[in-house]
């Protein structure tokens, strides 16, 4: 497989206008991605798809995944005048990263034998309904997957031939995968809760803040 | 079996002469010939089929004719997680079921929602809204775990009377045998237990 | 749209006059159906006996597997994969440790990358056992070839169950290894085995492929085509019966399968027909490698020493490993933000994506066919749902 930058120039030349990002991968796995962005990102799949030397006509796994507001610290080396003297001193400067939602495709060749070519689109904001174009047109494969990051992010996928919930009942009205659902409180009956199960079964229990949590249970009470 | 002494009945057995009364009769038949209804919801389901397949026989106790219609089932082993979006098709099958009608809870995940309990889709237990008689526990339990299940049940059945106070449930006219079903609200099944059938124990704890 | 998404046809398909005015009937085909593939519906509209349009519904079996991934640790997360496709632990416990292991960059040892592929291998015998005799139970046969399939799969669940003390749930990888060690004993054991399992297949062979109601109620049924196979990710013995020759133990390369010979079959028309050859030849192939495997396993750790296993942290990034199950490509994306827990857990499930051309294949067919069809698919609901 051509490197990342290869592939981006192709891809840039081809679909004017298309901005492409590489965001590295830290970690071991050396699988880092383009970021697309959103109103190129279909003529970019379709090149993708066709080119004679990429042909990615795999679409292997289409994931969502939710990103809360961030703060990164980072350390920058500033010169400062430090009694009299100029020095290098490390500062940290927090960035505010705002929260958005984000669906990951890997793609795969199965001409070539070769892969993965991880792509990235991110919504603008994480409110409900947040809108993406689907890649559903160029990668049938995609259907179900993006019903499922519909159903369970709410991202709204435009161009996708059957947008409806899968997963959960049609009368569902959250998103259960987001980060910031909150089930719904089903813990009137725990015989052993212990840890995150105790904080939820206390509703239902009258509270004994000397014994819950306690190393002593006995199942004969006197 | 009043009125008549064992000793009495083994000798007259000895004689070639059997003696014995209509609930045991009608029992009898009932437990050795269940007909359990084919429903399986996940893994134990496979466990299920394993116990039914030739190593781990069920046809040997009975339970061999395994019926796809609950109209003609009388056993109901929820075999699986239940989930909220398929617990009202339990519910009403169920209440499709004729009287009498038994129902075993099959592994962790039907018993209390099992391993996966944190869930927002996982129901916390099938005996949140149907009576059930025997529990079996295990992820999954081995297939002679439901064979220990379904002698607890044919034990169970031998025990119930036909006549007097404390007769069979399912004799009495006022106790159900359909309970209502529950319907998908918008975070969760409404109502989310029935209050008639899940009673459960509080637990006492001391120091 | 109606819950149930299906929508009125206005003119019946070209080649296909209807004489007489009707409406569809919409037919809901499970949850609760007789044939066994879990709490799986269709929604289908049927002009008398003709699929007209057909929609899966599932989720019935929904557990939030990746909600618990995300809450749980990474090992933590190892017995639920056991429950994601609940015939095949042994494989789903390997992708997600292959996953990992690209997250992490970990290596395995030569005798636990052994172990990994004889256990892989025996996975696989027993689950296409289990699709043949099943799908025969689908067609009417009554669970006859069940029994015989089953018969095969209890011998392999004993090792299963020696090994690693359960007969489904296995639990047994780990990151970097397997959890317990064979003994030459057990070894022997699946060596008796695979040395017996040719016979079985030659007798079942005979008996189901070479039947005269299967081949008329499975041949031409159910066609698929390489390029719809293709855009619509289908992975697995489903893929090759339609003639493309991808094998992820082939072109990825993982574990130690370069080093065995094994040949990848592959069917000409991509009919339900050849989807039972692929899984039938595919023992055959599978029994190769395990007669490779057994004799060539050195001996050593199985486990590799320097991974943490309490407060077990992989770096910061993401990773996706994939494997060949036998249902399809298995895969793991898992994103890491450095803390226990995974920021993101991701499964891809063979069996979800392989339904995506359910309603292709079924249209045109009667509704019987759809049963054969459906089984053809080799669905597990553990897996569509997780």
């Amino acid at each position: 497989m051509e490197t990342l930058e290869q592939i981006k120039n192709r891809a840039e030349l081809a679909v004017p206008g298309a901005r492409i990002e590489v965001i590295a991968n830290p970690g071991p796995s050396k699988q880092s991605s383009f970021l697309l962005d959103n109103e190129h990102a279909v003529a970019v799949a379709k090149f993708l798809r066709d080119h004679p030397v990429l042909r990615f006509d795999f679409c292997s796994n289409v994931t969502a995944v939710d990103w809360l507001d961030r703060t990164i610290k980072k350390t920058v080396k500033v010169k400062q005048v430090v009694d009299g003297i100029e020095k290098e001193v490390d500062q940290i400067t927090e960035e505010k990263i705002p929260g958005y939602l984000e669906v990951v495709y890997h793609l795969y060749s199965i001409k070539h034998k070769d892969g993965p070519l991880v792509i990235r689109m991110r919504t603008a904001n994480r409110m409900a309904g947040a809108p993406l174009p689907s890649l559903t047109p160029i990668w049938r494969s995609a259907e179900f997957q993006e019903r499922e990051a519909f159903d369970l992010y709410g991202i709204e996928f435009d161009g996708h031939p059957d947008l409806r919930r899968i997963l959960m009942w049609d009368e569902f009205t959250d998103h259960p995968m987001r980060k910031d659902y909150r089930e719904p409180d089903d813990y009137d009956w725990e015989p052993t809760p212990h840890d995150a199960v105790l904080e939820k079964a206390k509703k239902h229990y009258p509270s004994r803040p000397e014994l819950d949590g306690a190393e002593k249970i006995t199942a004969n009470p006197q | 079996m009043s009125g008549i002494d064992d000793g009495l009945r083994s000798e007259l057995q000895r004689q070639g002469i059997w003696v014995t009364s209509m609930q045991e009769l009608y029992n009898w038949g009932r437990k050795n010939s269940i007909w359990p209804l084919q429903f399986g919801l996940a893994c134990c389901a496979i466990e299920m089929i394993a116990t039914a397949a030739s190593r781990y026989d069920l046809a040997r106790f009975g339970g061999e004719v395994f019926r796809p219609s609950p109209r003609q089932a009388d056993l109901m082993i929820v075999a699986g997680t239940v989930t909220k979006k398929m617990a009202p098709q339990i519910v009403r099958l169920y209440n499709q079921m004729p009287d009498p009608k038994y129902v075993i809870s099959m592994g962790a995940c039907a018993i209390s929602g099992g391993p996966f309990k944190q869930g927002y889709n996982v129901l916390k237990g099938i005996d949140r809204y149907i009576p059930v008689d025997v529990y079996i526990p295990g992820c999954p339990p081995r297939p002679e775990a439901l064979l220990h299940a379904f002698m607890e049940l044919q034990r169970k059945i031998d025990s119930q009377k036909l006549g007097g106070a404390d007769k069979a449930a399912f004799l009495k006219p006022e106790q159900p045998s359909e309970f209502p079903v529950p319907a998908f609200g918008e975070h969760d099944l409404v109502p989310s237990a029935n209050p008639s059938v899940f009673r459960p124990p509080m637990i006492e704890r001391q120091g | 749209m109606s819950a149930t998404g299906l929508q009125e046809l206005e003119q019946p398909p070209p080649g296909m006059s209807s004489r007489l005015e009707g409406e569809l009937l919409e037919v809901s085909m499970g949850p609760q159906h007789p044939s066994t593939h879990g709490v799986f519906r269709m929604n289908v509209a049927l002009d008398g006996e003709i699929v007209r349009k057909l929609k899966p519904v599932f989720g019935y079996l929904h557990r939030n597997h990746e909600k618990i991934g995300e809450n749980a640790s990474y090992l933590g997360s190892m017995p639920y994969t056991d429950r994601l496709d609940y015939f095949c632990s042994m494989t789903n416990n390997w992708a997600y440790a292959l996953s990992v292991e690209k997250l992490a960059g970990i290596e395995v040892p030569e005798r636990a990358e052994y172990l990994r592929i004889i256990l892989a291998e025996l996975t696989r015998l027993q689950n296409h056992a289990s699709l043949l005799g099943f799908l025969l139970s689908d067609m009417g046969a009554w669970g006859t070839p069940l029994m015989y399939a089953f018969r095969e799969r209890e011998k392999i669940l004993d090792l299963f169950e020696s090994l690693s003390g359960s007969r489904m749930m296995c639990d047994y990888m780990r990151f970097g290894g397997c959890r317990v060690d064979a003994s030459a004993e057990w070894l022997a054991r699946a060596q008796q085995i695979v040395d017996r399992f040719p016979r079985f297949l030659d007798e079942f062979e005979e008996l189901i492929l070479q039947n005269e109601i299967v081949i008329s109620r499975t041949q031409n049924v159910g066609k698929l085509s390489a390029e719809l196979a293709i855009s619509a990710g289908i992975t697995g013995p489903m893929l090759r019966a339609s003639g493309v020759n991808y094998d992820i133990r082939k072109v990825d390369r993982y574990g130690f399968y370069p080093r065995f010979k094994f040949r990848i079959p592959l069917g000409d028309h991509g009919d339900t027909y050849d989807r039972l050859m692929m899984r039938a030849l595919e023992m055959r192939e599978s029994i190769e490698i395990l007669k490779q495997a057994l004799p060539q396993i050195p001996d050593g750790p199985i486990v590799n020493p320097k991974v943490k296993v309490r407060a077990f942290r992989p770096p910061v990034g993401e990773a996706y490993g994939r494997i060949e199950a036998p249902k399809g490509e298995l895969g793991f994306y898992l994103i890491s933000d450095g803390g226990p827990n995974p920021y993101r857990y991701r499964v891809r499930p063979p069996s979800f994506i392989n339904l995506t051309i359910l309603e292709d294949l079924c249209l045109g067919h009667t509704v019987a066919d759809v049963m054969v069809i459906l089984g053809s698919v080799d669905i597990v609901m553990g897996e569509v749902d997780r």
